[in-house]
């Protein structure tokens, strides 16, 4: 048994100071003061309760590149991010375009048991680009989203087919990432004033916008789902509001760097800030914000994509894409979103299980719920130093942050305390 | 000052100084011995000719004893490779490094692996300032003043080192800096919030300069229009446009030049060119620049 004692509780209608108790894999009651003998008693004194986390976008490298990161270290730094739930995208090696290598990668992080890990699955066979993936053995292993991240599918023929045949399939969608090779280019940075100045290639806001449009009337006539990964334009904004609009089933996620940072910080040049989509400018980052509160996007979600110190620590122009976020994000975006504890638990658990089809996840604290929560301390002040993720290329490395993740519990076990006391 | 990384930043009086300490080796015969024992060693990543023997003449007259290290033409594992080269070079003795490379940020990279001064000699894209600053004293030579020349910059401004280099410091000199170009040479967007223009031949008669940018093959200016030839009638500076500038205004390159497209041949060697002027100024540009560079050596 656990007890949260003086927790600011995220019910399912209100927002009550109130002591939750959990009994194996669920909440028992809310609101009652039990006998507490032999229970483990935690005081969050006024911290934030609600359903654990739930991220779409992680990349765990896991099999192929584990000097990066692997499903044990990166459900670790999940966990220590507050989080009981993600979504890992299949740009493996190999990648996960089949129901064999989907279901090993989710055994794999159940035997670890610290959090619900789902495999997103591959559009295109070897994320070629070119012929479907076998959908059917995967959506059979439990897969329901499906992306090439890392590469929009460039043929648009095939992206339709695909659509039509996993729009028969409840529950699933397609991810598309929003880049189009040609526009990118080379592009290292926005194609902004800073990337003018450095006199390195950038890459166009346009080159995403041209592939969410072409998804979206694609989503639009296939009726089928979409799901417009890591938004970063608002002019993509602009196409997603458009599209609800006329009723296409659209949802979208944005990440916490693309909320809280602009272009100008890449003035230093950091590989640490390199990621793609490419921070973009100030315009931008406002309609997201903007967007994220409104509930046009719907969800936040890292891209957490861990390189290793050896990997970053080369010219700006040599070192990969891709900075982790898992860590960080709940800090990040409940400033971005204005402290409000709805919201919060609403864009980071809530949507992002709705979306993934988590049945277990994004629930409202009340008797019954499963016990995946997390209590999260607002107000905390505290600098990101070492990570548990195996890598330690963040943005937020070394800058304060407010809020800080205190307790995560999955299934009614601790998956995560904070050490810093 | 360590080294010269960047002239971005640097205040007006900052420039004239570095100018007019470049001016004082103008011409001199006289031997400066300011760098005495010194070690500079010149790595170069890309290949250039003039750059780099004219680092080395300046090195030399200022008594510095040089090391040229001249990058593989092909190198895998570039980065390595580069880091390495900085590391052993340093740890061989080395007061002051001359840069040169295709990466924006290897002149900081340098001086962040050495812990020496770093004189950049053409990073990237980004700068090119020793250029910008023999531009400048060529240009005060001739005119007598900065303030207020009209300098037009023609070519492809996107993927020239020189134009950034002459972006970030002319200005402040007082220059008013217009970019020529078709549009695809412009960066998207503008941070320096000059003038610009697509139509070269509406620009001639007001320019004290008309700056010609070399057409760059290797770094892809190829990609930003249909044709050298349609280039050339557009923007190439030939005699019929040398007619259509005011008395007094001159032509600069800051080589080498691609004769018959963005410059004839006849122009480039003309009364009305200052490209001589440029490269002889190479030298007690980049010998006031070591001079300050090896004075912090250890």
């Amino acid at each position: 048994m656990i007890v949260i004692r003086n927790a600011r509780v995220l019910r399912s209608d209100r927002i009550e100071q109130s002591t939750v108790v959990i009994e194996g894999d669920t909440i028992q009651t809310v609101g009652e003061e039990p006998a507490v003998n032999g229970a483990r008693v935690i005081d969050a004194d006024g911290a934030w309760l609600g359903p654990g986390l739930v991220d779409l976008h992680v990349h765990f490298r896991d099999p192929g590149q584990t000097w990066k990161e692997d499903i044990e270290t990166g459900s670790r730094a999940a966990a220590a991010g507050g989080y009981t739930a993600v979504v890992a995208m299949p740009n493996t090696q190999p990648p996960i375009d089949g129901g064999e290598r989907a279901r090993a990668v989710m055994e794999r992080a159940t035997a670890i048991g610290t959090l619900d890990l789902r495999a997103a699955g591959c559009l295109t066979r070897d994320r070629a680009g070119t012929e479907m993936a076998d959908f059917d053995s995967m959506y059979t292993a439990g897969v329901r989203i499906f992306s090439d991240d890392g590469d929009a599918v460039p043929d648009a023929g095939l992206l339709r087919r695909i659509m039509m045949y996993l729009g028969d399939l409840p529950g699933a969608v397609v991810a598309d990432h929003a880049e189009d090779r040609s526009l990118a280019g080379n592009g290292h940075l926005h194609d902004g004033v800073t990337a003018a100045r450095h006199g390195i290639e950038g890459l166009p806001g346009v080159a995403e916008d041209v592939i969410v449009a072409r998804d979206l009337e694609l989503a639009n006539a296939t009726g089928s789902r979409i799901h417009v990964q890591h938004v970063s334009t608002a002019n993509v904004v602009g196409l997603i509001r458009q599209a609800r609009e006329r009723g296409v089933k659209v949802t979208a996620e944005v990440t916490p760097h693309h909320l809280a940072l602009e272009e100008s910080a890449l003035e230093s040049l950091d590989p640490n800030l390199k990621m793609y989509p490419p921070l973009r400018d100030a315009e931008d980052r406002e309609a997201l914000a903007e967007a994220l509160a409104s509930g046009l996007i719907d969800a936040v979600a890292t891209d957490h994509a861990p390189h290793a110190t050896a990997e970053k620590d080369v010219p700006f122009e040599e070192a990969p894409r891709g900075v982790i976020g898992l860590e960080t994000s709940a800090a990040v975006v409940c400033s971005a979103l204005g402290r409000d504890q709805a919201l919060f638990f609403d864009r980071m658990s809530v949507a992002p299980a709705r979306i993934a089809g988590l049945d277990r996840q994004g629930i409202a604290v009340e008797p019954g719920s499963p016990a995946n929560l997390v209590l999260f301390a607002p107000e905390r002040r505290w600098t990101p130093g070492a990570f548990a993720s195996k890598s330690q290329n963040s943005p937020f490395r070394g800058l304060e942050l407010t809020g800080k993740v205190m307790t995560t519990i999955y299934e009614g076990r601790i998956s995560h305390e904070d050490g810093s006391g | 000052m360590s080294g010269l990384l960047t002239l971005r930043g640097a205040s007006r009086a900052e420039l004239e100084e570095l100018l007019d300490f470049a001016q004082s080796f103008v011409g001199g015969s006289v031997i400066h011995r300011g760098g005495a024992g010194g070690t500079v060693t010149t790595v170069f990543f890309e290949p250039s000719t003039r750059t780099r023997l004219s680092f080395e003449k300046a090195a030399h007259h200022l008594g510095a004893h040089v090391m040229s290290f001249d990058a593989p033409k092909s190198s895998t594992a570039k980065d390595e490779s580069f880091r390495d080269t900085i590391l052993t070079l340093t740890a061989m003795g080395t007061d002051v490094f001359v840069i040169r490379h295709w990466l924006a940020d290897a002149a900081e990279l340098t001086a962040a692996w050495s812990g020496r001064p770093v004189v950049n000699a053409g990073v990237g894209k980004r700068e090119h300032p020793t250029q910008t600053l023999i531009d400048a004293l060529t240009l005060r030579q001739r005119f007598g003043h900065l303030d207020g020349l009209r300098v037009a910059i023609v070519g492809d401004v996107g993927n020239s080192r020189v134009a950034r280099g002459h972006l970030a410091a002319l200005p402040t000199l007082g220059v008013e800096l217009t970019l020529v170009g078709p549009t695809p040479f412009f960066p998207a967007v503008d941070p320096w919030g000059v003038r610009k223009s697509t139509d070269l031949d509406s620009e001639l008669g007001d320019m004290d300069v008309i700056y010609l940018l070399r057409i760059q093959k290797e770094r892809g200016s190829s990609a930003g229009i249909p044709s050298e030839g349609g280039y050339a009638r557009r923007y190439g500076m030939n005699e019929e446009r040398l007619s259509m500038l005011k008395p007094t205004s001159v032509i600069m390159h800051p080589g080498p030049i691609n004769r018959g497209l963005e410059i004839d041949g006849g122009v480039a060697e003309g009364e009305r060119s200052l490209i001589l002027e440029q490269v002889a100024n190479g030298v007690p540009v980049r010998m006031a620049v070591l001079s300050l560079a090896l004075g912090e050596r250890r």
